[in-house]
């Protein structure tokens, strides 16, 4: 097909290659600390990508999907901290709980509707932040050590640093591969007809509230599985995870990667996290930086990567 | 009971200044329709030039003046540089910017005066207590704050109903393309009120910061409640916000205790201290569901949209 | 023929505004019935009322004999009732096709499927192609919205309310911001589904309406003043006081 060599699709191509040898580059220059910045680019890319499908896809703007990291996180803290470490256990729980708090947080917001929903989404995830660090139990405002990770009765060692990494890579391509399919699909076409034109499809037939229900759950289940790789990931969970501010760092990585695309969320991001270790090499106050950037991205780049990308016209 | 009039008092001065902090809010998304979250920052500004400024000039009153000038003078450059380009774009637009300014303030005061924070020493004539009932007695900086917030929030009012200006932000509260089209100076109009809205945060953040704190991050922490209040009361109504922050900062402070309290008969003292703030503010978001389910508009809605 | 759409006392006010005022009108199976007025008579907040998106304050709608008053928006369609709307309403960051197929996917079940490629669905892509070649913008399917023109999106509008396969068609002002030759490309569509569909037109454009209506309904402040067939509407002296007479000063 004539159309699959573009810049785009070259750059996507060249990024997932990369990603996928990593490790490889990893054992020959020894450099350990590239895997591990990149698994939890990777984790976030997987967050992002759910966040996208609410934001980007179906333009509800969210403020409060951090919380989902915590909620993933903690289900699998919790269960640690009380000596359960099946990881048969845990994730299922933190799926489900991640779930049902999107059913009744999307329930309430999304009968509301442009500022007074980012409000309102961003009220209930605080909402929870302060009732996990409420908990004294599990560590309240200092956060959890998570003495081992999840254990899934010795067929994946989530310990081997390689190991996780491809693990949270395959989980990446997964998740993009379901959005992938869910945004092309007839419940994707809703979706995005919501986003695009409310009243019409309301007009043409549409009980539109139910499918953005649906589609919110959804996120917030994918949200709730980052989650839980974070805690298997930095061996740490704390309410900071799920503070707001958090929750425009994911909203800032759709953004700036591109909203509406699929690789978007990932070169997010990347793009985020690369700058983050690159700039604070150069000077420990690199969010000076990042502040106008991201106004000037808004002002003039509002399509991100991708479209920046999609510009790139070749003679 | 001397303890519940003095929680009260002290829900009071809470809710005076989250009305500061509100009222801005609100005024400039009635009328701008803006939404700021950088306001924080502006409230985190008032609080370190306050003690910058008291520093230096070894004047509490000085000090105090000073900075709610040089937080006019940042509101007003950061309205003229950053929020012009803002004004008619979508929501996430401005979500996005202010929250690049947040990050942008945050590390710029952190470059300045460095990440630990600064303290702000209360002046001796203002250090003692105050008996305002008999045999009842009230921190004399507290009773100053509520009454400052109090002659601020009337005149705030007078300005709003009884002048010329007031009545251009009320009709630019209501319907802002008549205001332009009357042939008003509206980039001249934005200013000032944005102006009046970093001022009002300035007063805000320095009038807390010899009682709770000064220091980087402030802002994030209280702007939500601000929001909550705006919605709460509605929308460009700063009647909504004084009403919706009143019952916001009595809800806090009150629950707060007293939820200690009952969560200390049956739990440890370590629980009770860290779920009672949990629960007061589970109690705050709750009101806000309520009222965003039953009157979408707000308690006091100026009518926009 | 029997009524297929009847419209009982209907009323609305806005504040202190009488949008609509004890307006009652009957619509035969099969014929196209124009509704007109000034201005501000209240005929966009009429079709407003009859497709679900406003709720009257009293009064009642039924259509096919059913007490529709109380049926949500996207009810109505799915019972045969649908609308093209005055300013152009489409999907413009989606394709022309896409438009369409929507409108027919909202007919085609629920939405609830996550997996198969809904732009490869035949069931779904032939109705929208065939109802765009109906309207004649067979060759521009794959152009995004945005990309086409003001005619062309009027076209589109009518193309997404046939795709729902309606019994009944309320037209929104379809001439609206149309040249002459658009104009007449869209009364002789409309002469053509004619024959189908039973429409209720609501239009400024008084060469279309007398050459399109069967019956004519003439609206003033929300009020119906007069009812019945052109040549009785045309010759009617309240209405040509109230409406034509100023129309004609116009066209001269």
């Amino acid at each position: 097909m004539k159309g699959w060599l573009n810049a785009r699709n070259v750059f996507i191509a060249i990024v997932l290659v990369a990603l996928t040898l990593l490790p490889v580059y990893a054992g020959i220059t020894g450099d350990r600390f590239v895997v591990t910045l990149f698994t939890r680019i990777i984790i976030l890319a997987i967050a992002a990508t759910s966040l996208n499908l609410i934001l980007g896809y179906g333009g509800m703007m969210s403020f409060g999907h951090a919380a989902y990291l915590g909620i993933g996180g903690y289900a699998v803290g919790i269960f640690a901290h009380e000596g359960i470490y099946s990881g048969f256990i845990q994730w299922p729980v933190a799926l489900i709980m991640s779930a049902l708090f999107a059913l009744v947080i999307g329930a309430l917001s999304l009968r509301t509707r442009g500022v007074y929903f980012i409000m309102i989404t961003l009220a209930f995830a605080q909402m929870a932040y302060y009732v996990v660090a409420g908990l004294a139990r599990y560590g309240g405002d200092d956060g959890l050590t998570i003495y081992k990770r999840s254990d899934f009765a010795g067929l994946v060692n989530l310990s081997n640093k390689t190991f996780f990494y491809y693990f949270c890579l395959i989980v990446l391509y997964a998740c993009i591969y379901i959005v992938w399919r869910l945004v092309n699909s007839r419940f994707g076409l809703v979706i995005q007809g919501v986003r695009s034109n409310e009243t019409r499809m309301r007009a043409i037939g549409f009980p539109t509230y139910r499918y953005r229900l649906v589609c919110f759950v959804i996120a917030g289940t994918m949200c709730g599985l980052a989650g839980a790789l974070v805690a298997n990931h930095t061996d740490f969970v704390s309410p900071a995870m799920m503070y707001w501010t958090r929750s425009g760092d994911l909203i800032v990585m759709v953004v700036l990667g591109g909203m509406g695309s699929l690789f978007g969320p990932l070169f997010g991001a990347v793009a985020l996290l690369v700058l983050e270790e690159v700039l604070s090499g150069v000077t420990e106050y690199w969010q000076i930086i990042l502040g106008p950037l991201l106004l000037l991205v808004v002002l003039f780049a509002r399509g991100g990567i991708d479209g920046l990308l999609g510009k790139v016209r070749h003679a | 009971m001397t303890l519940f009039i003095e929680q009260c008092l002290n829900g009071l001065q809470f809710g005076l200044l989250l009305f500061m902090l509100a009222a801005g809010l609100t005024l400039v998304f009635g009328i701008m329709d803006l939404v700021n979250l950088a306001h924080g920052s502006l409230y985190m500004i008032g609080a370190y030039f306050a003690a910058t400024f008291t520093a230096w000039t070894g004047s509490f009153l000085l000090g105090v003046a000073i900075a709610l000038g040089g937080t006019l003078l940042v509101g007003m450059a950061v309205e003229v540089i950053v929020m012009r380009r803002l004004y008619g774009r979508d929501h996430l637009d401005h979500v996005l910017a202010t929250f690049g300014l947040i990050l942008f303030f945050d590390e710029s005061v952190r470059l300045i005066w460095g990440p630990a924070g600064l303290s702000l020493p209360l002046p001796s004539w203002l250090n003692a207590p105050v008996q305002i009932l008999p045999g009842i007695y009230y921190s004399a900086y507290k009773l100053s704050i509520i009454i400052v917030s109090l002659a601020v929030a009337a005149g705030l009012y007078f300005l709003v109903m009884r002048t010329r200006i007031g009545m251009l932000i009320r009709a630019g509260a209501s319907n802002r393309e008549m205001v332009g089209a009357l042939g008003v100076n509206i980039k001249l109009l934005y200013t000032l009120v944005f102006g009046l809205g970093a001022a009002l945060a300035g007063l805000a953040g320095l009038m807390q910061a010899p009682i709770l704190t000064v220091q980087i991050g402030m802002g994030e922490i209280i702007i939500i409640l601000a929001f909550v209040i705006t919605v709460i009361g509605g929308i460009g109504s700063i009647r909504g916000a004084f009403v919706a922050a009143i019952f916001v900062g009595l809800i806090d402070t009150l629950g707060r205790s007293y939820f200690t309290d009952l969560i200390r008969l049956a739990f440890s003292k370590e629980t009770a201290a860290t779920a009672a703030p949990a629960l007061s503010s589970m109690l705050i978001y709750l009101l806000m569901a309520v009222v965003l389910v039953v009157r979408p508009e707000g308690l006091f809605s100026a009518g926009q949209k | 023929m029997p009524d297929l759409l009847q419209v009982d006392n209907l009323a609305k006010r806005f504040g202190g505004i009488v949008a609509t005022d004890e307006l009652s009108i009957n619509i035969s199976e099969g014929e196209l019935h124009a509704v007109i007025g000034p201005n501000g008579a209240g005929k966009t907040t009429l079709i407003s009322q009859l497709s679900g998106q406003l709720v009257p304050d009293s009064g009642r709608i039924r259509f096919d004999g059913n007490d529709i008053t109380a049926v949500p928006m996207h009810a109505r369609s799915a019972l045969g009732l649908a609308r093209t709307f005055q300013i152009t309403s489409l999907f413009l960051d989606l394709s022309v096709l896409d438009n369409v197929a929507l409108a027919v996917q909202a007919r085609a079940g629920h939405s609830f499927r996550f997996w198969r490629n809904a732009r490869r669905e035949p069931e779904l892509r032939e109705p929208a192609r065939a109802a765009l070649d109906r309207v004649g913008l067979g060759a521009r399917t794959h152009l995004p919205t945005s990309a086409l023109s003001h005619g062309e999106h009027r076209q589109i509008e009518l193309a997404m309310a046939l795709a729902s396969k309606p019994r009944m068609l309320l037209l929104d002002e379809p001439m609206a911001g149309l040249g002459p030759e658009e104009s007449a490309r869209m009364v002789a569509m409309l002469r053509e589904l004619k024959k189908e569909l039973t429409i209720l037109l609501v239009e400024h454009d008084m060469e279309a309406v007398f050459a399109l209506a069967d019956r004519i309904t003439v609206l003033v402040y929300g009020r119906v003043i007069a009812s019945g067939k052109p040549e009785d509407i045309r010759n009617n002296t309240q209405v040509r006081d109230a409406y034509l007479g100023e129309q004609e000063a116009v066209h001269g």
